[in-house]
């Protein structure tokens, strides 16, 4: 039974939406033996300051990301796409977060 | 000393770009209005505010004698802050005792030049904890019985004391879940962690009778709807504490205190280890249900066990050796 026992336990990743904040931000990472002690120790290690309202924490190796090989062609292309962007119109004051 | 001045950097910045996180700090007492109760007894409710301040400070000392020595370092910080809850807790309440006493005493001189026989706290929160189990057992009894206090206390005629139980039944809420966690996590997991946490829950049934016997002070004050009679909450911690240990595969009636020959792994303090007669508590409170009725000679009454007095050694050290010292 002993050689199921795992010695350390897995890394999440850990995002909080701010008081203020419009959308949750990466923070940081943590290990814990589950999702739920996972909520638990983002809640004891992130938001003992009054910085949070909503944590989500995700397994780090469900992360997918992009390669830095990859980086010109994933990113490079959008670099001359200035009409993309919504410069042509005029925004009224009232509108934030754009 | 005041509390003003600490919230008063922290309040109020929300036109203030400085800070992107940890804005919005509240005065919990903000408000609230001080003047004590009519018919109320100043030295009753100031022993009243004693025995809830030294239960909540000695629990946050044992607490804290777990920084640098918890099993995770995740686990460490949330100990560090269910500890500094705790403190928060005994200094509200100190206050309140210094201010309702009127003897020209602080929450400083409370809680730092009193001897042992002066505090009033139970014996469960003096008690070291052999192990992680044993903490998070003992976790769970207090949390589990102070959440129930400081839910009715939330209606005392006092209203600062009805203040301090609202802001406390938010942080021991999660108090007793991070306990309970932990319980059902150990006594559901390997056979090993089972037997330690079967042997911790164990040892802790002993002094959890003590919780439930009304001081004669505190009947008074219930008498005068400030005070809660601890008698009350005995169902609503057996149905808690049964509902987590069965979680737990934990049974909940326990072997006599001393029986087991456990591993003592991550002994914080000396004492650990020492069998729980050998620290001083009384042995008649095995076997038949203890008397309902106040009893005498309990921590209420200043009756501790050798435990308290290497608290308060550490625990008071800095300020009589530099009387009167500031940061």
């Amino acid at each position: 039974m002993s050689e199921d026992i795992k010695h350390e336990w897995p890394l999440f990743e850990v995002f909080v939406r701010a008081k203020r904040g419009l959308n949750h931000v990466h923070v940081g990472s943590l290990r814990a033996a589950d999702h739920e002690m996972a909520l638990h120790h983002a809640r004891d290690l992130y938001t003992r300051r009054n910085e949070g309202v909503s944590i989500w924490v995700v397994r780090s190796d469900d992360v997918a990301a992009s390669s830095p090989d990859e980086k010109e062609a994933f990113f490079s292309p959008s670099g001359d796409k200035v009409y993309r962007h919504p410069t042509y119109y005029s925004i009224p004051d009232s509108v934030p977060h754009i | 000393m005041s509390f003003d001045a600490a919230y008063e950097a922290l309040t109020d910045h929300d036109d203030d770009a400085r800070w992107a996180y940890g804005t919005g700090f509240a005065d919990p007492l903000a408000g609230v209005d001080d003047t004590v109760p009519d018919g109320v007894d100043r030295g009753e409710l100031a022993a009243y505010c004693l025995m809830l301040g030294d239960d909540a400070l000695i629990m946050s000392h044992r607490l804290q004698q777990w920084v640098t020595r918890a099993p995770e370092l995740e686990d460490e910080l949330a100990l560090a802050n269910i500890a500094l809850d705790l403190l928060g807790q005994a200094r509200l309440l100190l206050t309140r005792a210094a201010e309702v006493e009127d003897a020209g005493r602080d929450e400083d001189a409370l809680a730092y030049l009193r001897d042992a026989a002066d505090f009033r706290n139970v014996r469960l929160v003096e008690r070291a904890d052999a192990d992680f189990a044993h903490l998070v057992a003992r976790l769970l009894v207090f949390a589990t019985w102070r959440l129930a206090l400081l839910d009715r206390l939330t209606t005392s005629a006092d209203p600062v004391l009805a203040a301090i139980g609202a802001k406390g039944v938010k942080e021991v809420t999660y108090h007793r879940d991070y306990a309970a966690q932990w319980v059902v996590r150990l006594g559901d997991g390997t056979e090993l962690s089972h037997d330690r946490m079967q042997a911790a829950a164990d040892e802790v049934m002993p002094l959890v009778d003590e919780l439930f016997r009304p001081h004669p002070t505190e009947l008074r004050l219930v008498a005068a709807a400030v005070a809660v009679d601890p008698s009350t909450l005995r169902s609503e911690f057996d149905a808690v504490w049964g509902q987590v240990l069965t979680a737990a595969t934990l049974r909940t009636v326990g072997a006599a205190p001393g029986a087991s020959g456990h591993p003592t792994a991550g002994v914080p303090v000396e004492e650990a280890g020492v069998p729980v007669e050998e620290t001083g508590v009384p042995v008649e409170e095995t076997g038949v249900p203890a008397a309902t009725g106040p009893l005498a000679g309990s921590g209420r009454d200043g009756a501790h066990t050798a435990a308290l007095t290497d608290i308060l050694a550490e625990l008071q050290s800095v300020a009589r050796s530099m009387p009167g010292g500031v940061w």
